[in-house]
């Protein structure tokens, strides 16, 4: 719901690093996303299309790499992947669990020319 | 074609406003609770009994976020020094306020006058998570109506929060609430949050709540 204004973010960091490479184009941008970060890459590309006319970056490929998440036990310290919503630990069955991936949110690369 | 390492949060345009927020509300000595929820699960309400029992002891600001109307700005008018509706319906994000729009209605408040700012976000469980305002503390209200199961469905914004609401309290005999399930899934998420349990409609543990309010005011003001 709220990819508008964060693909306004990319285009705008995209332009302004690629500038600073004096790159002329950009032909791929690579982002990492969490699973959990609540935004949705087809979402991005859609908005994308249309905000990155006229720029450097029009005709860009965005690229989701996506990031499972990954809970820890805070009770055993077991580092594992939730089976489904209800958060608990497969070894201790304790449900004190700390999200330690899944929230990324960042461009990572660009390939520019 | 080569390529060139970016690694830059995405996010990072807001959260640089966020900063820039609270480092202002920190020079006006102002404490400011960013309140968000499902829509109808209290948030007005919560200000509104908030109000009442704090405003002969604090300078209360209110911004009220919502993606149209002035409903709830007219509901809170009385009793607070200055309340500002955000209205998001025309901003690029509708579901959830953004530090850009606190920014701004900052700009409205005479802040040297205020202690407290209440901001009631947009009424939503996903969106207003990823975005920091400013604020100094969380709080997160669920009400019985909802069920206990949303710490589970919406793990983010409860493992964020400084601050849980339960509530409509007064519906527990008409619902099927599990309230010990409902805790035990917040203190799994988070440990640190402070539950509370209340009803703005008879006011029962509303007390605890302004306690826990004036505490946190008193602690940002004697650590400046």
């Amino acid at each position: 719901m709220h990819e508008f204004g964060i693909t306004e973010n990319i285009v705008n960091i995209a332009v302004a690093k690629a500038d600073e490479a004096q790159a002329s184009k950009i032909i791929q941008i690579n982002l990492v996303v969490g699973e959990m970060s609540g935004f949705v890459p087809d979402c991005i590309q859609f908005y994308f299309d249309s905000l990155s006319k006229d720029t450097i970056a029009q005709g860009a490929m965005l690229r989701f790499e996506l990031v499972p998440t990954q809970l820890r036990c805070r009770n055993c310290s077991t580092i594992f992947q939730p089976e489904d919503t209800l958060w608990s630990c497969p070894e201790c069955r304790s449900q004190s669990i700390e999200l330690s991936k899944g929230r990324e949110f960042y461009m990572e690369s660009m390939e520019v020319e | 074609m080569k390529k060139i390492e970016v690694i830059q949060n995405i996010l990072e345009a807001n959260e640089t406003i966020a900063r820039r927020n609270q480092q202002l509300l920190y020079e006006h000595k102002v404490f400011a609770i960013n309140i968000m929820s499902s829509p109808g699960a209290g948030k007005t309400s919560l200000i509104q009994q908030t109000l009442t029992r704090l405003k002969n002891r604090l300078n209360i600001a209110v911004i009220e976020g919502d993606v149209a109307s002035t409903v709830d700005a007219e509901k809170v008018q009385s009793d607070a020094k200055a309340v500002i509706q955000i209205n998001t319906r025309n901003m690029p994000e509708s579901c959830s306020l953004m530090a850009a729009m606190i920014e701004s209605a900052l700009m409205d408040i005479p802040l040297d006058d205020i202690d407290l700012l209440l901001i009631e976000n947009v009424g939503n469980l996903i969106c207003p998570s990823e975005f920091t305002l400013g604020e100094h503390k969380r709080a997160v209200i669920s009400s019985l109506p909802e069920g206990d199961d949303k710490p589970i469905k919406y793990p983010l914004i409860f493992i964020d929060a400084d601050a849980v609401i339960i509530n409509k309290m007064d519906l527990l005999p008409y619902v099927d609430f599990d309230i010990a399930a409902f805790r035990h899934s917040v203190a799994g998420l988070n440990p640190e949050a402070e539950i509370f349990e209340l009803s703005c409609k008879t006011d029962e543990g509303i007390e605890r709540w302004c306690s826990w309010i004036l505490a946190q005011v008193k602690n940002n003001a004697t650590r400046q």
